[in-house]
């Protein structure tokens, strides 16, 4: 009955199941018409016919970005990436994986049976991320397959001159001639490319066993233990420091309901000191959970907390500054604890969805990574993970702290607004 | 001060004459004031002004306008006209702030915190600090009988210890005027002399105190003087025999119980201008020698007489007098 008479926490009750499945439906149910493309960085230092001809193969592969040069919006066209450029970039977290097609490549671009008898391609990855280079380690070998006939049969033709015995100058002669219909082929394929993947179903995997030999190495997080954990640790512990927010700030609710509001607002406490004080004994209240959080992390997953102090301290107090007035918005716009229940499960569950605190955000679609920019997540988790993951210094902090900053001050002025129905009758 | 008696019945807003403005600001006066909520008006232009040391008690059935009162004294509603200053202050200064404490007919309080944390923190919200702070807790946790009590959760006290300690609250920073709304609320008879003696103590002290019940008893016992609140308005005020004489001077009341059929009653009370109250009837009369009229008028009617008794009016007579219905109404 009481639950009937409280008609917004009614409808919560309803609209939280919907919106939490349908949040996991998007992202796992198909209802996007692709999924997440995989931007990849390109370095060609070879130039030969063969890179070339592996570059566009992979620049037809659907479900990849390939980036040669650094986007810069205002500044037209910026120099190409270089090998050094390119690494820096993944660990920057611009990209999950760099390709690196290494000088001299285009002498013995194949392989067969792991026999490498050139240089190897470089796959420089993020272990963040455990899926992009699977990915395109495999659409690599399918490009080599697809893209590079010609180099395949010459190579073939090779290996059979030195392995049969030699051919003979007419046997020579009917090759050649074949090879340069084959290259002509690749040439027409070249001029019709428009993006649609060829229809072929080859197969390959990222190690020197594939068509093209290749070379994975991980450019951040490579000398880490529990590569996943700050992420974990940022995530969940965001969510629930989200959850304790809005809980702590529903101490307001209770002291409207029993009156203590109404007393404490006869003395010398204005509104604004009271929430004001509310939220920094919420900030501090958070700021120690994911201190908590983060050393058991220490103790017990070798998160090397202790080497990122200063990164660690700045993440999490503006990430428990930002979640603290998030709960204060919340307690403020509900009336009642019930209310405040259902409204923050709902909330929070969908911005820890979204955000990437239930799952990593680069297994969502685009539109629901831009979605995640809206949420406290996804600038927290962001944050530790340059703290943690790429080592980078806090000045690298700067947009994640000035969005959570922002977003915390946002937040309190709303909250205040809305707690003008209690200052008087 | 004014303890002029205001004229029972008076349709229009019985406003005060306030006297002169003594050297010493008066601890708190109101003027017309008006508090409307929506199409209804909770205080209708009540005018009172109280004296150090006083204690005023506004009698009145629920939703009389005396808990609104008293929220627009202590700057909690806004009142929509007239004018409340507190030792010369408006309300709502911080040295209106401070001179008022106020203690609210709900339990307001932290159950999960104990007693004497209680009494810290609303110490602090007024500003106390350090020994001083201490101090004034050791004083409250005293005057309401809780010394022993002050590590007890409040969740797990008795409702009077909780009512003590919702006053002590009210007054940790020494306030001059004190605002009591209904104290006694739910409380034994045991704990509300506890709670009496408490406000005598402050009395005692020169401490100014507005009383809101609507148990007359209570009014007579702690109170110098009443205002009768009905509707939003002050119907009468003056002290508790000021009020008794202007409506019934020497007459007194009889008191009549008769069994027989109740039409019969009712109608034997309306030709002698009775009331019927909680099944009794009720009669004013000049002279002890009309009760014998009284009676045998019943006896004619065939009505049998039960019990009858003749009393001095009180200030509940005075309020059914005043407005047709009874203080528990």
């Amino acid at each position: 009955m009481a639950l009937r008479r409280d008609r917004p926490a009614l409808a919560m009750s309803f609209i939280l199941p919907i919106g939490f499945f349908s949040i996991f439906a998007v992202i796992f149910g198909g209802q996007h018409n692709s999924t997440a493309k995989i931007k990849v960085i390109l370095v060609d230092q070879d130039r030969s016919r063969a890179s070339l001809e592996l570059a566009k193969g992979l620049e037809r592969e659907d479900s990849l970005v390939i980036s040669t040069r650094p986007s810069f919006k205002d500044k037209g066209a910026a120099p190409d990436y270089t090998a050094a450029a390119a690494e820096a970039a993944v660990k920057a977290g611009d990209a999950p994986v760099a390709l690196i097609i290494p000088a001299g490549f285009g002498q013995s671009p194949i392989s067969f049976g792991g026999a490498q008898t050139g240089p190897a391609i470089q796959l420089l990855s993020d272990a963040s991320d455990m899926i992009a280079p699977q990915m395109v380690g495999g659409l690599l070998q399918k490009a080599a397959m697809t893209a590079m006939p010609a180099a395949m049969a010459e190579q073939g033709m090779k290996y059979t001159d030195q392995y049969v015995g030699g051919l003979t100058p007419e046997q020579r002669k009917i090759m050649s001639g074949n090879l340069e219909q084959l290259r002509q082929i690749e040439s027409r394929l070249d001029a019709q490319a428009d993006g649609t993947a060829p229809a072929h179903s080859a197969q390959g995997s990222a190690d020197s066993g594939g068509l093209v030999a290749v070379k994975v190495r991980s450019v951040v997080g490579e000398n880490k233990n529990g590569n996943m954990i700050s992420f974990y640790a940022a995530g969940i512990g965001v969510m629930f420091l989200l959850f304790t927010a809005s809980n702590s700030a529903g101490a307001l609710l209770e002291e409207a309901e029993s009156g203590t509001l109404d007393r404490v607002l006869s003395s010398r406490v204005t509104m604004t000191t009271l929430l004001a004080g509310k939220l920094a004994f919420n900030t501090m209240l958070a700021f120690a959970q994911l201190a908590v959080m983060f050393l058991w992390a220490q103790a017990f997953f070798k998160l090397d907390l202790f080497t990122h102090i200063p990164g660690f301290v700045i993440m999490a107090l503006c990430t428990a500054f930002a979640v603290a007035a998030f709960g204060m918005v919340l307690a403020s716009i509900c009336h009642t604890r019930a209310q405040l229940g259902a409204l923050s499960t709902l909330v929070i569950l969908m911005m820890s969805a979204i955000g990437g605190s239930m799952f990593p955000r680069f297994l969502m679609p685009p539109a629901m990574l831009k979605a995640g920019l809206f949420t406290i997540n996804a600038w927290a988790i962001d944050g530790f993970t340059k703290v943690f993951w790429r080592d980078l210094p806090v000045s690298e902090l700067w947009p994640q702290v000035g969005v959570l900053l922002a977003v915390g001050i946002a937040l309190f002025l709303i909250a205040r607004r809305i707690a003008r129905r209690w200052e008087y009758a | 001060m004014n303890d002029a008696l205001i004229p029972a019945g008076s349709a229009q807003s019985p406003a005060i004459e306030l006297q002169p403005q003594p050297l010493e600001p008066v601890p708190l006066e109101v003027a017309s004031l008006v508090k409307r909520f929506g199409q209804v008006t909770a205080v209708d232009g009540i005018s009172l002004a109280l004296s150090s040391g006083e204690c005023l008690g506004l009698l009145g059935p629920n939703g009389a306008g005396k808990s609104t009162l008293i929220r627009c004294i202590v700057g909690r509603a806004l009142a929509d006209a007239g004018r409340i200053t507190v030792f010369g202050f408006a309300v709502g200064t911080s040295e209106a702030r401070e001179a008022l404490g106020w203690v609210p007919q709900e339990l307001a309080l932290y159950p999960r915190l104990t007693c004497g944390e209680n009494l810290a923190a609303f110490g602090r919200y007024h500003g106390l600090s350090g020994s001083k702070l201490a101090q004034s807790v050791t004083w409250c946790l005293e005057w309401a009988a809780l010394g022993d009590r002050a590590g007890d959760l409040v969740k797990n006290l008795s409702g009077g210890m909780k009512r003590r300690l919702n006053m002590a609250a009210g007054i940790i920073h020494r306030p001059r005027v004190v605002l009591l709304d209904e104290p006694t609320v739910g409380v034994d008879p045991q704990s509300r002399n506890r709670i009496f003696e408490m406000i005598e103590a402050l009395r005692a002290e020169g401490t100014a105190i507005i009383y809101t019940t609507h148990y007359m008893e209570e009014a007579e016992r702690l109170c110098d003087r009443v205002a009768i609140i009905d509707h939003g308005r002050i119907v009468a005020q003056g002290t508790n025999r000021e009020l008794i004489q202007n409506s019934f001077a020497s007459r007194s009341q009889v008191l009549a119980r008769f069994a027989g059929p109740s039409d019969e009653i009712a109608a034997w009370v309306e030709r002698h201008n009775g009331r019927l109250v909680d099944g009794a009837a009720q009669f004013t009369i000049e002279q002890s020698t009309q009760i014998a009229g009284l009676l045998d008028d019943a006896a004619k009617a065939g009505l049998e007489l039960v019990d009858v008794s003749l009393r001095r009016p009180n200030l509940e007579s005075v309020f059914l007098h005043l407005t047709g219905r009874e203080l528990r109404d």
